[in-house]
């Protein structure tokens, strides 16, 4: 009798088996829309220049080795990793009261983050406190918070899919009536999945009611400069929130900018409001990493901290991010422009408006299956594609394709 | 006096003034509340230690081999795994969640024996995580969740320092059983079995496979037979810790003779390794925890659920350290080379313990240090009282931790005759 005869089969994660079957179906037209990573106009992952560069730099270097990290990561790393975010001159920085936790990606900057607030945040162990994600968000959000033993994660409207775009009622809405203390995950830039993003003026209306109602700000910065191109752009909401005297959270992800996906490069930036609780809360994080991961790896935080306090390799660095940022851009203008060609029914400009990795098309579920089972296109039932799946190559049988699916199947 | 009546005054103010308290709470930090942190009593230790001017001084605190000149040493294997991974000019793509399947496969093999049965069956099921800890957080957190049993873990009395907050943070609770005999620097094999004896069928009961952290005290292998047969009549789940493979007497397959006997005997155990020490890979992170199932079909339900409860902490795992790792278990010429560097390191090791042991015979101790020969691994538990490690400290200059372990990897013949005169000096 095995203690685990009663373990049943979990489902399994929808964005991998996606992945999963385009791996096994045997169709040469076939095309993945699916997993957020970036593709070269070839299809292929790309490994940045400035990466090869470093990688030979560590290589290199006798005087490096294996040993253990600091429990709370390279201190370069961490140092200059919330410098991108919250900017080289912020006063925050300069005023000593902001740190950072090196993590295993964005996703364990977020975990490591939501384990303090659960036992720290509103109260001692307050597993009731509500954590709002965006309404749709990405599909780990949940799963983090409930996982740091959170009981209710709701969610805030956001997207409008009637308008295809922002709720900002809605979502101002339930800033207004949500409890006190709520924490609120928000999306810096590139919103995943709808590539949707507030405005600056809708950014200063959410944070005047987030201010005002005692919210707690969590941000989920996973694209920055890959959406616009743009270091400094991409980090505006950020940065506003910091000018606005707000305490916060930011959860950085150096997977996609970076293209260090498999490295799990991530930072929590800690905004506090003084030295001293800066200190404190840096002290427990150390606890709870000691009982998760110890210490994080540290080729990756290596390669991240030579390249953003190297000027020449900093450059470089930008220069990779615009190259990818920009390819996104062409292809959605392509995509808009081919649909309108074809006459596709509907309008299109949303593709163009959003921004970052992902479009959330507007095809239904029914649609979305036609598109995978018939065309051999695949992408997220929520109508999510992934931009960096498109190329010179597919675009006319993507476009095709979303013609034929929105003619055909309603 | 009149401070005390301010005090008063201010303190009513706030009972009679709710506005008052609501404006300080306005401007007060959200974290006004949190404490600080005690700090981690290892890593205080390498604080201290970094302080401190003496040239005599020695770090015996942190549990990370050094060679003879006291410097970290990165494996010839591992620099030539990285130049032939290199030359791949691999991509980066996410791993899958539970890791990349050659390091699972050969960390299984490494810890099981190749002939392993449980192989042959793929009733096992292993995936890649962070170095020891995570491995050990992802079966504490799958045992919380899916086990049917009393929520109890059972650690050896002492442990790492390390178990017991991370199976406290899986919403475990801890208890002990007898292991470490202080009047003879052994192993107390009746109060185990005793202690043993007693605790509640289905319980969980920790291990660890080779070189005790932090007594370097093992039991032989007729000891470990009693165990199994004991641990085996009480129906209990056994969760092995396996830090130090290969590193304990030179010899991996020695080092793994528990592990493999306990499944032999019908045991199925759940398993952590770590690579840090035993490749010297440390700050990449690699690791693997693995299940033992009754078949291969139990061995894919109980995959797909260590997914889940990895996916919402870290996603996936770290490439680097894994693909090394897995390319010189899967190198022939690469293997052979790591055997015995791994022979190597436990060689400086062994070497160490007796030079130091004669070393206290020669300052003329009296007392029996027989134990720092007969303790295995990287920790020799010294014996020392707190006292005696704050003398030894304070006057010259030796750092360890309060428990009286010291990491003899922290040893050199250059100054193992110095540790030999402290040791004397607060001990005669």
């Amino acid at each position: 009798m095995s203690v685990f005869c009663d373990v049943g089969q979990a489902v399994p994660v929808a964005v991998f088996k996606l992945t999963q079957d385009f791996n096994n179906d045997q169709d040469p037209n076939k095309v993945n829309l699916g997993v957020g990573a970036y593709r070269t106009d070839e299809g292929k992952p790309w490994v940045l220049p400035v990466v090869k560069k470093v990688e030979k730099v560590i290589a290199h270097d006798d005087r490096l080795n294996h040993e253990y990290l600091p429990i709370l990561g390279l201190p370069e790393f961490r140092s200059s990793a919330s410098k991108i975010a919250l900017g080289e001159d912020s006063p925050a920085v300069q005023e000593n009261r902001v740190g950072a936790v090196q993590c295993l990606g964005g996703t364990g900057a977020l975990k490591i983050g939501a384990e303090f607030l659960r036992r720290f945040h509103n109260g001692s162990n307050n597993t009731k406190t509500p954590v709002y994600v965006s309404s749709p968000t990405w599909e780990n959000h949940n799963a983090v918070f409930a996982s740091a033993g959170f009981e209710d994660v709701r969610s805030y409207k956001y997207w409008d899919a009637e308008n295809r775009g922002l709720d900002l009622a809605g979502f101002l809405g339930d800033l207004e009536t949500c409890p006190a203390h709520s924490i609120f995950v928000l999306h810096a830039c590139a919103h995943n999945p709808t590539g949707t993003d507030p405005t600056q003026e809708q950014w200063m209306k959410i944070a005047e009611v987030m201010m005002r109602r005692r919210l707690f700000v969590f941000f989920d910065s996973a694209y920055q400069g890959f959406a616009s191109g743009s270091l400094e752009k991409d980090a505006w909401a950020i940065r506003y929130f910091v000018s606005m005297g707000f305490e916060m959270f930011c959860a950085q992800s150096f997977s996609k900018n970076f293209g260090l996906y498999n490295e799990r490069v991530g930072n929590l930036t800690i905004v506090a409001r003084d030295p001293d609780n800066l200190k404190r809360v840096l002290s427990q994080m150390e606890k709870i990493v000691r009982t998760t991961w110890s210490n994080p790896p540290s080729q990756g935080a290596r390669l991240v901290a030579i390249t953003l306090t190297t000027p020449a390799l900093f450059e470089d660095w930008k220069g990779n991010v615009k190259t990818m940022a920009d390819r996104v851009l062409l292809m959605r203008a392509q995509l808009q422009a081919k649909l309108e060609a074809l006459g596709t029914p509907g309008a299109w400009d949303h593709i163009t408006q959003q921004i970052g990795m992902f479009s959330f098309t507007g095809l239904n579920p029914k649609q979305v299956e036609y598109m995978v089972k018939e065309r051999h296109v695949y992408l997220m039932a929520s109508g999510r594609i992934n931009m960096c799946g498109l190329t010179t190559k597919n675009i006319d049988y993507v476009a095709e394709s979303i013609h034929q699916t929105v003619t055909s199947v309603q | 006096m009149a401070l005390l009546k301010t005090n008063k005054v201010i303190s009513s103010l706030g009972n009679l003034s709710p506005s008052l308290a609501a404006l300080s709470a306005r401007n007060s930090s959200w974290w006004g509340g949190v404490q600080m942190g005690p700090p981690d009593p290892i890593l205080g230790v390498s604080e201290a230690f970094k302080k401190d001017t003496n040239p005599k001084k020695m770090n015996l605190g942190v549990g990370a081999y050094r060679d003879d000149q006291g410097k970290p040493f990165v494996l010839s294997c591992v620099r030539k795994a990285e130049g032939l991974l290199a030359a791949k000019q691999l991509d980066k793509e996410y791993l899958a969640i539970g890791g990349l399947a050659e390091f699972n496969k050969s960390c299984a093999k490494l810890a099981l024996g190749a002939d392993s049965e449980v192989l042959k069956s793929g009733r096992n099921i292993t995936v890649q995580t962070i170095s020891g800890t995570g491995s050990l957080r992802i079966g504490a957190n799958f045992l919380s969740r899916f086990h049917g049993g009393p929520r109890d873990v059972y650690l050896p009395k002492p442990s790492w320092g390390n178990h017991t907050p991370i199976f406290k943070d899986a919403g475990m609770t801890l208890k002990a059983y007898k292991y470490y005999d202080p009047s003879t620097c052994g192993f107390d094999f009746t109060g185990a079995l005793d202690d043993i004896s007693k605790i509640p069928e289905k319980s969980v009961i920790m291990m660890h496979a080779c070189a005790h952290n932090p007594t370097g005290v093992d039991p032989r292998p007729e000891q470990w037979k009693e165990i199994s047969d004991l641990v085996k009549k009480r129906d209990l789940l056994v969760f092995f810790d396996m830090a130090y493979q290969g590193f304990a007497s030179g010899d991996i397959d020695k080092d793994a003779w528990a592990v493999r006997y306990f499944i032999e005997q019908g045991h199925n155990i759940v398993l952590s390794q770590s690579f840090a020490k035993n490749m010297g890979l440390y700050g990449e992170r690699v690791g693997g925890f693995t299940v033992v199932c009754n078949d291969a079909e139990e061995a894919k339900r109980v995959e797909s659920q260590l997914k889940i409860l990895i996916r919402p902490i870290y996603s996936n795992p770290p490439m680097n350290g894994a693909r090394i790792a897995a390319t010189i278990l899967n190198t022939p010429e690469l293997y052979s080379l790591w055997l015995e560097e791994v022979h190597g390191m436990a060689n400086r090791i062994i070497k160490m313990r007796e030079q130091l042991a004669a070393g206290l015979q020669k300052e003329g101790s009296t007392r029996n240090w027989q134990h720092v020969i007969d303790q295995i691994g990287m920790f020799c538990f010294t014996g020392l009282k707190p006292d005696q490690v704050e003398r030894l400290t304070k006057e010259f200059s030796v750092y360890m931790t309060k428990d009286g372990r010291i990491s003899m990897a922290g040893v050199t013949s250059g100054n193992v005759g110095y540790l030999a005169q402290g040791i004397h000096t607060v001990t005669k």
